[in-house]
């Protein structure tokens, strides 16, 4: 039996496949990936490396293996389209004409109504072609109208992010972790979400004080207790009933729940890149409110999270 | 050791001369070294067990063991996983390898020596590297969680056990091969290829942004598939022939199972929604479905092999185990197959149903070959029963119906949270709710292949107890004796 090195030889090659399509292949392509200036509206280059002190909270959050509970990639299934009238121009009655063709259902009055303060959203959750079609529309009437791009699927829905997270979220975490499971919710947007310290340090402490029935461990030994001196720390939290410790003590956070947190509200996956078209909603809507289904019950010492 | 080696050496002729070594020469030569990785294997998989009903606990009271750093989820559920690929799986598959290559080329293993300095240094590496785990030194790679100052001890502790494998493969005195020499020869080749590539893109000289996590996906199905994969297969399709006493239906079938496995195997693991270029996911799910074709010739010819012998079940307790493993990696691989579709994925992927898939497979599959392989292996090489039958009994009875609790527990669970996820309207503490109802009763499962688990621990430690108080006892009076004796003249 000497064909023993040709099956040897074989066996490599039929193993060594699946190293130079998913080991090799991703290296020519992604190997080299620079932050990108795609950027549609602010032309700075992202992502950015994070300041020092989320770095060192990113060591934290692995350490802890926070990983082990939270996924750090929001999922998208599709887009839909929005038409929104941002000027109504000048030819009033033409524009009102259209807006009742590509709204069959719509009263004169409402048409009247939409024109009075854009911008304002004309057909919501549309194709892409119905959107183009409206948009064509109105085109002779000189007024100005955009189509708004919405990402859609549960993630979104559920606010933990505005878009799929793409390969450029990831590229100065070191190490990446983007998890496997969703005991906990997903954080990749999580500081754009909950965007308050203080929520996030009551939150490590004891997750029952601003999520009644979370199941997240405490991680009290990020904290310290001590004696209060002379007069109680500016940085110690602020605990009521329950949770407080005895009186003449109070809950510092150390140098890591810092690190921690400020890692936590420097996760955010909001930047619009040419990989996940989005139209980011302008001034008058623009709260960091999480979505309802989402919320944690609010806690006494900030109203963030409602 | 030394000791060992020598009469392994008393017992060995020359080498070189064409002669086929008896059974009782070779299982002689395996003695020490296979005993000893197996012994480290048994405890270690308790060790895992402990772990893992840790972590299992902690779904029912996040206070318990909160003030613990050493023993928070995130660091005890990684140590656990760890202790149970390292710790026990890879020594167990190891020590059955190395059995069953010696004992298929008909010749002696070469080297005895050597291995039992690798496996002990292995376990320095585990430990070391588990304990790292606790400490807060992980990674953050899955199952690859092991700190950058274990992983080059555990590399060259498998080159000082995998290059005697290799020595001892190449002096076969069988020149026909059997299947089982193809995976374990595939399997042998294929881990220090992944691990190093593994560890340098990781931990060594990290590669960008999700490059990583593209190499760990890579990595962790490319471990569970063929390395684990393999030996496994390799067990079973030595075993339940052997234990049958029926000739493997066909061997055709079963090189077509190899090599579409070695070309297939490699490439799943990349879930639809993940943040990388849209072509891997894709591939990996293509690649994923076509391992039905290795897991339809591997199902007809084993299930042709084994039919007409039901009978043998009854008599024959490691051939329980293995038939157990048979179907659960069969099971296991039909999952994986439905859970590479996107529609399938996008409910389940994030939910506890994949913690299911992978205990299935290494529980279901890897641990119970293993178990039916020790069972039949260890009795042989140390020429003594189990002094137990009933322990073995419960083991197979604790650890068959914890197995079920919670990977049928941990299904239904992962499938109504991933339903829940997908629907927003449904509050997250409420999607939660409902897996954790059933995790809490993968828990009693957790229980159960804990305490399977330790009936095996205690089986092999009284068996090794009572040889060696059988066989050491005389010997240190021998050795003693004649000191004594001049001391008192």
């Amino acid at each position: 039996m000497n064909h023993s090195p040709l099956i040897f030889l074989g066996v490599f090659f039929a193993l060594a496949l699946s190293w130079f399509g998913l080991v090799f292949e991703p290296q020519l392509q992604l190997g080299n990936a620079q932050p990108t200036t795609n950027l549609v509206n602010l032309g700075q280059l992202y992502p950015q490396m994070p300041p020092g002190q989320a770095r060192q909270g990113l060591d934290v959050y692995r350490s802890l293996g926070c990983a082990a509970c939270h996924s750090q990639q929001i999922g998208q299934t599709g887009r839909t389209y929005d038409v929104a009238l941002t000027d109504a121009g000048t030819n009033r009655s033409a524009v009102v004409d259209t807006l009742l063709k590509v709204k069959p259902d719509a009263t004169a009055i409402e048409a009247q109504r939409l024109l009075e303060k854009p911008p304002a959203t004309i057909l919501k959750d549309v194709t892409r072609a119905a959107a183009d079609a409206a948009v064509a529309k109105f085109e002779p009437t000189g007024a100005k109208v955009e189509v708004r791009v919405i990402p859609t699927g549960p993630d979104i829905a559920r606010g933990w992010g505005k878009r799929r997270s793409v390969a450029e979220d990831f590229l100065f975490d070191q190490p990446v972790m983007l998890g496997s499971q969703r005991i906990g919710p997903d954080l990749a947007d999580v500081g754009s979400r909950l965007p308050v310290a203080n929520w996030h340090l009551l939150h490590l402490y004891n997750p029952q004080i601003v999520v009644s029935k979370s199941v997240m461990p405490p991680y009290r030994f990020l904290f310290e207790k001590r004696k209060i001196g002379r007069e109680p720390s500016p940085d110690a939290l602020k605990l009521a009933g329950k949770f407080a410790p005895e009186s003449g003590c109070e809950i510092v956070p150390t140098d890591e729940a810092r690190q921690l947190v400020a890692y936590l509200l420097g996760l955010r996956a909001d930047t619009v890149i040419f990989e996940t078209p989005m139209t980011v909603a302008t001034a008058n809507v623009s709260t960091n409110a999480p979505a309802a289904t989402n919320a944690p019950a609010a806690p006494p010492t900030n109203s963030v999270a409602k | 050791m030394s000791a060992s080696s020598s009469s392994a050496h008393t017992v060995s002729p020359d080498p070189r001369s064409d002669s086929v070594a008896p059974p009782a020469d070779i299982d002689a030569s395996c003695r020490v070294p296979v005993m000893v990785l197996l012994a480290c294997a048994a405890v270690w998989l308790v060790v895992a067990s402990v772990f893992g009903l840790i972590a299992s606990l902690k779904f029912h009271a996040p206070n318990l063991l909160a003030d613990c750093p050493w023993l928070t989820y995130g660091r005890v559920q990684p140590a656990q996983m760890n202790a149970l690929i390292y710790g026990f799986a890879a020594q167990a598959g190891l020590g059955i390898a190395l059995w069953m290559i010696a004992r298929l080329g008909r010749t002696l293993l070469v080297q005895p020596g050597y291995i039992v300095v690798g496996a002990l240094l292995w376990n320095v590496g585990v430990k070391l590297g588990v304990f790292g785990i606790l400490l807060g030194d992980t990674t953050g790679c899955e199952w690859l969680e092991m700190p950058g100052y274990a992983s080059p001890i555990l590399f060259a502790a498998y080159a000082i056990i995998g290059i005697p494998a290799l020595l001892t493969f190449h002096h076969r005195r069988e020149p026909t091969l059997y299947v089982s020499q193809w995976f374990l020869l595939a399997a042998l080749f294929w881990f220090p290829w992944i691990y190093s590539t593994a560890n340098l893109l990781l931990v060594f000289f990290p590669v960008r942004g999700v490059l990583q996590a593209v190499v760990d996906w890579w990595y962790v199905n490319n471990l569970s598939q063929i390395w684990l994969g393999f030996i496994g297969l390799a067990a079973i399709f030595y075993f339940l022939p052997k234990l049958t006493a029926r000739p493997l239906y066909s061997n055709y079938l079963a090189i077509l199972a190899f090599w579409t496995l070695a070309l297939f195997g490699g490439w799943g693991g990349i879930h639809s929604g993940a943040p990388v270029p849209a072509w891997m996911p894709s591939l990996s799910t293509v690649f994923t479905v076509l391992t039905a074709i290795p897991l339809i010739a591997i199902t007809i010819n084993l299930d042709r092999t084994f039919t007409g012998a039901m009978a043998k079940l009854k008599e024959s307790l490691p051939l329980k185990f293995v038939v157990f493993g048979a179907v659960a990696y069969v099971l296991a691989g039909a999952l994986a197959i439905v859970s590479a579709f996107p529609q399938f994925s996008q409910i389940t992927h994030f939910t506890l149903f994949t913690p299911a898939r992978t205990q299935l497979f290494l529980y279901g599959f890897f641990a119970m070959t293993m178990a039916g392989a020790i069972y039949h292996v260890v009795p042989l090489l140390i020429q003594n029963e189990w002094p137990s039958a009933r322990l073995v009994r419960a083991h197979f009875a604790l650890a068959t119906l914890g197995l079920v609790f919670y990977v049928g527990s941990l299904s239904v669970g992962g499938i109504l949270q991933g339903l829940a996820l997908n629907h927003p309207e449904v509050p997250f503490a409420g999607a939660l709710n409902r897996a954790l109802v059933c995790f809490r009763v993968g828990t009693l499962g957790d229980l159960l292949m804990t305490a399977g688990n330790v009936c095996l621990a205690l089986n092999l430690a009284w068996l090794l107890a009572r040889c060696c108080r059988a066989c050491c006892v005389p010997a240190m009076m021998a050795a003693v004796k004649p000191q004594v004796a001049e001391a008192a003249r």
